[in-house]
């Protein structure tokens, strides 16, 4: 059973002699990353608190880095680099339209359940 | 390494059967697939989380403020220290897994011993970790007082710092109201545990000390709590007030609204019971190593399945820490 694994990372800036070596390369950035967003969440710098599209700087960072470190758990860690493009399609477009339909639906009544409260009448918080 | 699939495919016909145009096993496949279901039963939830908070967008306990604790440091103010390290925990037995993986390829059964076991001491670390969350987090520290309205109101001293009940309030030893348990008053009728202090003790220690200010749940412009005046603490108190709540359940918490606990123990809870589980996997292939079953098979491969479940785990993990503290 051959298991040939793409030993790049970062389109090609990063090559890594074997598979091992490039695991450790993985778990540093991550680790980076991680430490990156504990700090920004600890110290919450002043010039990221502007909203950008109607959410905080330094909350689309978050959610970016979230991503980031999600994409090289999957493609590295659960070796999605190394399937064929139809598995990889198949998981990752089927997951990702699916969320992102329900987050934008739910988000969306979340925001108006919120202003019927606040402008309309009604007053119990339960 | 097909085992059962019988290449049946005479001439290279395509349709012919055992074709495998995914080049992916059967179990490997079926184990993305259930991760897919599983990846969209979680965002379920977090979207859940994500329309609640959205629905009380300007009362929604501040994470930070909430998880400050650290095993062994008490009293010190540790925001998310202790979530990163258990990030970090997962984060690492998903990289001794991967090594496990590796070292299956190789057919190497002395290292897939070895980081199959570290995985195991991860999750078990971090299963561990996440009680201990959950303990602080049910106890509280600072306790609260819960309006007729169902909202949540903190003290703080003058300073903006959050003041606990213990440290203003005088319990009236007299107080005459004991537990009733399923034994005494209406039979088999009980009730839960009584809060250490009523609701008139919390007004009599409000208003004996000065420094003491009532802070509400509703943020301001700059995401702080609202810290009420003097006058308007003593007033809020006693017009509103109904109990104390200490700590955290189902029903209310000390942090303000009751959704944030429902979801922060049925998000963390489920996200516990998949490594919980994952650990359970992880000790049966464990002891599969150790006895040569993979050995004999010349195959690793449930190696590598029970490892893309745990590295599932650890995905889910860095978007529960993501929505759940820092956002």
């Amino acid at each position: 059973m051959a298991h040939e694994h793409k030993l790049e990372i970062f389109r090609g800036l990063l090559k890594f002699k074997s598979n091992t070596q490039k695991i450790w390369g993985v778990l540093i950035f991550l680790t980076i990353v991680t430490i990156i967003e504990v700090v920004l969440g600890i110290i919450k710098p002043e010039f990221l608190m502007g909203y950008v599209l109607g959410m905080k700087a330094l909350n689309w960072i978050f959610i970016i880095l979230t991503i980031v470190k999600a994409y090289y758990i999957t493609w590295d860690f659960m070796h999605m680099r190394d399937e064929t493009k139809g598995l990889r399609r198949a998981v990752v477009w089927t997951g990702i339209f699916l969320i992102l339909y329900l987050v934008f639906i739910l988000l969306q009544e979340g925001g108006y359940v919120f202003r019927v409260y606040d402008q309309g009448y009604i007053k119990t918080d339960f | 390494m097909s085992t059962t699939v019988v290449n049946a495919g005479q001439d290279n016909q395509t349709w012919a059967g055992g074709n495998e145009p995914l080049k992916a096993s059967y179990g490997k496949m079926m184990m993305w697939f259930f991760i897919v279901s599983d990846a969209l039963t979680f965002s379920g939830f977090l979207a859940a989380y994500g329309f609640s908070r959205f629905k009380f967008i300007d009362s929604w306990p501040i994470a930070d403020e909430v998880f400050t604790h650290f095993p062994f440091l008490h009293g010190v103010d540790a925001p998310m220290y202790y979530v990163a390290f258990m990030t970090f925990v997962l984060i690492m037995s998903s990289v001794t897994m991967v090594l496990a993986v590796d070292a299956g390829h190789h057919l190497n059964k002395s290292k897939v011993t070895i980081y199959m076991f570290l995985t195991i001491i991860g999750g078990l670390i971090f299963v561990g970790s996440q009680a201990w969350e959950w303990n602080t987090f049910i106890k509280g520290e600072y306790g609260a007082v819960k309006t007729k309205g169902g909202n949540i109101l903190q003290f703080v001293d003058t300073e903006g710092h959050r003041v606990a009940l213990k440290d203003f309030v005088v319990a009236n030893p007299d107080s005459e109201r004991v537990q009733q348990e399923r034994k005494n008053g209406l039979w088999f009728v009980s009730e839960g545990t009584l809060p250490s202090y009523t609701i008139e003790e919390v007004l009599h220690g409000l208003e004996a000390h000065d420094n003491v200010l009532v802070r509400t749940q509703t943020l301001t412009e700059e995401g702080a709590k609202t810290v009420l005046s003097r006058e308007a603490s003593i007033n809020q108190i006693k017009l509103n007030g109904l109990k104390v709540v200490e700590g955290a359940n189902l029903q209310e918490n000390e942090y303000g609204s009751p959704l944030f606990a429902d979801f922060f123990f049925f998000i963390t809870g489920f996200h516990g019971f998949h490594v919980f589980s994952g650990v359970i996997l992880n000790i049966i292939i464990f002891f599969n190593v150790v006895v040569g079953t993979y050995e004999r098979r010349r195959s690793y491969e449930m190696v590598e399945k029970v490892g893309l479940y745990w590295h599932f785990v650890d995905l889910v993990w860095v978007f529960v820490f993501t929505f759940f503290y820092l956002v």
